[in-house]
């Protein structure tokens, strides 16, 4: 049976780990070649690096780092944070990264996820959402977060997977950085919703947080940063909590 | 020497480095000549069934592939071409194996992307060492049905090959190298072979 994914997200910047708090106040937590060995030892299912960065500083040189992480693990990574070109595409995937994620660009030119998926094929290429609740509507955030657009999170996903998006990375903005727990709502309406697989992100804070997204959730895997990062949930703690719970994880 | 088909332009620095941390030099490479002389051949799961076939066609690859007498392991969309078709670009494949390989059908959640595990059917020496139940990582909207060909199934709303051998050619719709311990083992039986 498939297994449930659990999902460490290593938010990078100047080479460095970082984990913001709703995406501000940037803490500094280690070097990003050794945690994602770390994670891999710990039966973590796959890695998401994300420049977060990158969109707004325009930095692209991903690479270097790219091709040592894939020199030091044996899971598969997701490498994101201001990708808009099949070119950035290209080096990155040539660098030794198994998906890139996608996510200001694409709304911007939502012909680049066909593109991409085009050249590179839908299975690496996700599509990262930003999802912010506001007056009663999950709207899509670009630029790490900071800008909210007038597109619909649900619309959204749908489109991505029509234009070729092999997954989705759905972030609740409103949850993230609060340890309070995953956006179940609009986790379960854009799996509902779209037919390839969904990632929930934003909000863990405890082991019960997990096992209710999915319970409550067609998702197919969670992410999360600094619940991880610092040592407040270890990943095989997690997996057996969520095997006795009954949900299918690989130990 | 092993030799790894280079064809598109999706990921294949994974197979050399996973080969590497066992101890294996392996070179990239779509020259027919070089290819025949390698001890062993890997046919990496990366791009499009269509446009790859046209690739190998192009090269003469698809010539030198099927005429080789040495162990040869494809991996996910290296399984699917050396099958007999694709519904992938509809597309002829290398014959390699008789099935023909199709899309998961509507419902399913495709790609069926992430870790699963497989029952191996007998005792295969390119299993040596891995227990029934250990995951392995899949990522693919294609699949080859179970056939008279196939040594481990996977199920996926539907049960496929999750590995076939003819002779000296082996393949797996899972991705060894991006398969932590499992896969490494299982990379390591295909260089022992």
């Amino acid at each position: 049976m498939l297994k449930k994914r659990i999902i460490p997200c290593l938010d990078i910047r100047d080479g460095r780990t970082v984990k913001g708090v709703s995406f501000v106040n940037l803490r500094d937590a280690g070097d990003p070649v050794e945690l994602a060995r770390a994670y891999a030892d710990q039966a973590a299912d796959e890695i998401v690096f994300l420049d977060i960065t990158a969109t707004h500083e325009k930095r692209k040189t991903l690479a270097p780092l790219v091709e040592k992480i894939a020199n030091a693990i044996n899971i598969p990574f997701t490498v994101g944070g201001g990708i808009s070109t099949k070119e950035d595409v290209s080096v990155l995937i040539s660098s030794g990264a198994d998906k890139v994620s996608v996510n200001t660009a694409a709304v911007l030119y939502p012909a680049l996820i066909t593109r991409l998926a085009d050249s590179f094929g839908s299975q690496c290429i996700v599509v990262a959402i930003d999802a912010q609740l506001i007056d009663g509507e999950w709207r899509v955030c670009i630029n790490g977060g900071r800008k909210v657009t007038t597109v619909r999170a649900l619309q959204w996903a749908e489109e991505a997977m029509q234009r070729g998006a092999g997954e989705i990375l759905l972030t609740s903005v409103n949850s993230d950085g609060t340890k309070e727990g995953f956006s179940t709502d609009i986790t379960s309406a854009v799996s509902d919703r779209v037919n390839i697989p969904v990632i929930a992100s934003g909000g863990a804070g405890t082991m019960e947080h997990f096992r209710k997204v999915f319970e409550e959730t067609a998702c197919t895997a969670a992410l999360a940063a600094s619940v991880f990062h610092f040592g407040e949930i270890l990943i095989p703690d997690l997996k057996r909590y969520l095997q006795k719970n009954n949900i299918n994880v690989r130990l | 020497m092993i030799a790894i088909l280079k064809y598109n332009s999706g990921n294949i620095m994974s197979v050399r480095v996973a080969l590497k941390r066992l101890g294996h030099d392996a070179v990239i490479t779509d020259d027919p000549d070089i290819i025949s002389s390698a001890e062993k051949v890997i046919i990496p799961g990366v791009g499009e069934a269509a446009s790859a076939m046209r690739h190998l066609r192009e090269k003469g690859l698809d010539r030198a592939i099927v005429s080789l007498r040495q162990p040869v392991l494809g991996i996910c969309l290296g399984l699917q071409l050396m099958c007999a078709s694709s519904e992938e670009g509809d597309t002829e494949g290398l014959g390699i194996f008789e099935t023909q390989v199709r899309r998961f059908p509507d419902g399913a959640r495709v790609p069926h992307m992430g870790w699963n595990d497989f029952v191996s059917l007998g005792d295969v020496p390119l299993f040596k060492g891995v227990e029934t139940g250990d995951d392995v990582y899949y990522v693919h909207s294609y699949y080859a049905g179970v056939n008279g060909n196939t040594i481990a199934v996977c199920d996926y709303g539907l049960p496929f090959s999750a590995a076939m051998r003819k002779d000296n050619f082996y393949a797996t719709q899972f991705h060894p190298e991006k398969s932590a311990a499992t896969g490494a083992r299982i990379l390591k039986n295909f260089t022992e072979l």
